[in-house]
């Protein structure tokens, strides 16, 4: 299983971004081989349509479970299609943010937060 | 001859000073401000025609789709998403570029149009007068002020910019043979005019600066257009019975005293775009 967290580092030391659409990287982990890999965003530098960006990313990296903040309602949606578990948690180290979701300390994002629209 | 009115900040005066220099010069009047037109409450035309701006958006046959992505790749808006349930779209985004067909294998998509917002034209004050409307809730209006500016006819044409120097001020003074620039004597003021400033020159057109508001005295505006030899077209006085005026959605044009106002900015607006 594929589990990604929106980061603002490289690392798993580094913090979780709250925002989703527009955080610095995705820190993916795969829980059976216990690899872990950090990809930039790709809403990051997207004119609009951030978490729509990046959540088509994480999509077609096959991921099956995300960890952030919130979502917007435009990434929620598309989220939700695509069946894959969404997570809420504090702005913590990303590798403590892991280990609540191990223990199933973390509640499932069931609805979009506000949307935050980018310049036009 | 197009003249576009900006201001970078808002509640400047670009509104009081399109529609007046509008009646001074007999010209026509266009308001661009199209998530909040306004210039309609003062010169209050009789509206006759009203046309629905259309922009196209992908449908997706579901039964020919098969999740490819091909389109979402193209997408540079991020109007299309591909979740491995079927291909979501997000109309609000979408440019109507027309690009996400061409990859589609499959014959699986094509468009349709929706209404985003309205042109409106009719007579006030003795003037045609238009405006477009943007529909609440729509996020671009790009379309609206394009085509509203498309087919501008006639010798004269006053365009009421949106504020500030956004992609919507851009698409109306990519109409413009020339412009003015609506400012106060304040920081924010000079601030925003700055940028106005900078945005215009990238056009290459004649503008000049009409300070409202003024104060009388020698003020940061007048010392930044001397040291950047902008020309000013002139000043309209800090006054209580103009805010009165327009608090009761009047023409200001209509009393002698503001006449004589803008008719010598009409005279101004003219020496300093050179037109004939």
């Amino acid at each position: 299983m594929k589990i990604a967290i929106s980061a603002t580092g490289q690392t798993i030391d580094s913090m979780l971004d709250k925002r989703f659409g527009r955080c610095q990287y995705f820190i993916i982990q795969d829980t059976e081989t216990g690899e872990v890999e950090t990809v930039k965003n790709n809403g990051l530098t997207s004119e609009g349509g951030a978490g729509i960006a990046a959540s088509q990313q994480l999509i077609d990296e096959g991921v099956d479970v995300i960890i952030t903040d919130n979502l917007g309602p435009n990434a929620f949606e598309v989220i939700e299609r695509s069946g894959i578990k969404a997570y809420k948690c504090d702005e913590i180290a990303i590798r403590y943010a892991l280990e609540k979701y191990g223990n199933g300390e973390l509640l499932e994002i069931q609805e979009s937060g506000p949307a935050h629209h980018g310049g036009h | 001859m197009n003249i576009a009115v900006l201001s970078g900040k808002g509640g400047t005066g670009k509104t009081t000073i399109s529609t007046n220099l509008a009646l001074a010069l007999n010209a026509n009047y266009i308001d661009c401000d199209v998530e909040e037109p306004n210039g309609f409450l003062f010169l209050k035309p009789n509206i006759d025609n009203t046309k629905k701006v259309m922009v196209e958006y992908p449908v997706i046959d579901e039964d020919k789709c098969t999740d490819c992505g091909a389109c979402v790749d193209v997408c540079q808006f991020n109007a299309l998403a591909s979740t491995g349930n079927g291909i979501l779209l997000f109309e609000k985004l979408c440019h109507g570029c027309g690009a996400c067909k061409i990859p589609c294998k499959y014959g699986a998509l094509d468009y349709a149009e929706r209404e985003v917002g309205r042109i409106q034209r009719g007579m006030g004050h003795g003037i045609n007068c238009s405006r477009g409307i943007l529909n609440v809730g729509e996020p671009m209006a790009v379309p609206v002020i394009r085509s509203i500016l498309r087919n501008l006819e006639g010798r004269l044409n006053i365009i009421d910019c949106p504020p500030g120097t956004s992609c919507n001020v851009v698409t109306s003074l990519r109409y413009a043979d020339g412009a003015v620039l609506v400012t106060e004597p304040t920081k924010f003021g000079l601030h925003d005019l700055e940028r106005a400033v900078e945005l215009v020159s990238m056009f290459g057109i004649s503008f000049g600066v009409i300070i409202n508001k003024d104060d009388g005295e020698e003020n940061i505006v007048k010392s930044y257009c001397e040291d950047r030899q902008i020309e000013i077209i002139g000043t309209i006085p800090y006054s209580d019975s103009i805010a009165f005026a327009y608090s009761k959605g009047e023409m200001l044009y209509t009393t002698q005293d503001n006449r004589v106002i803008f008719d010598s900015l009409a005279r101004g607006l003219g020496e300093v775009l050179e037109w004939t």
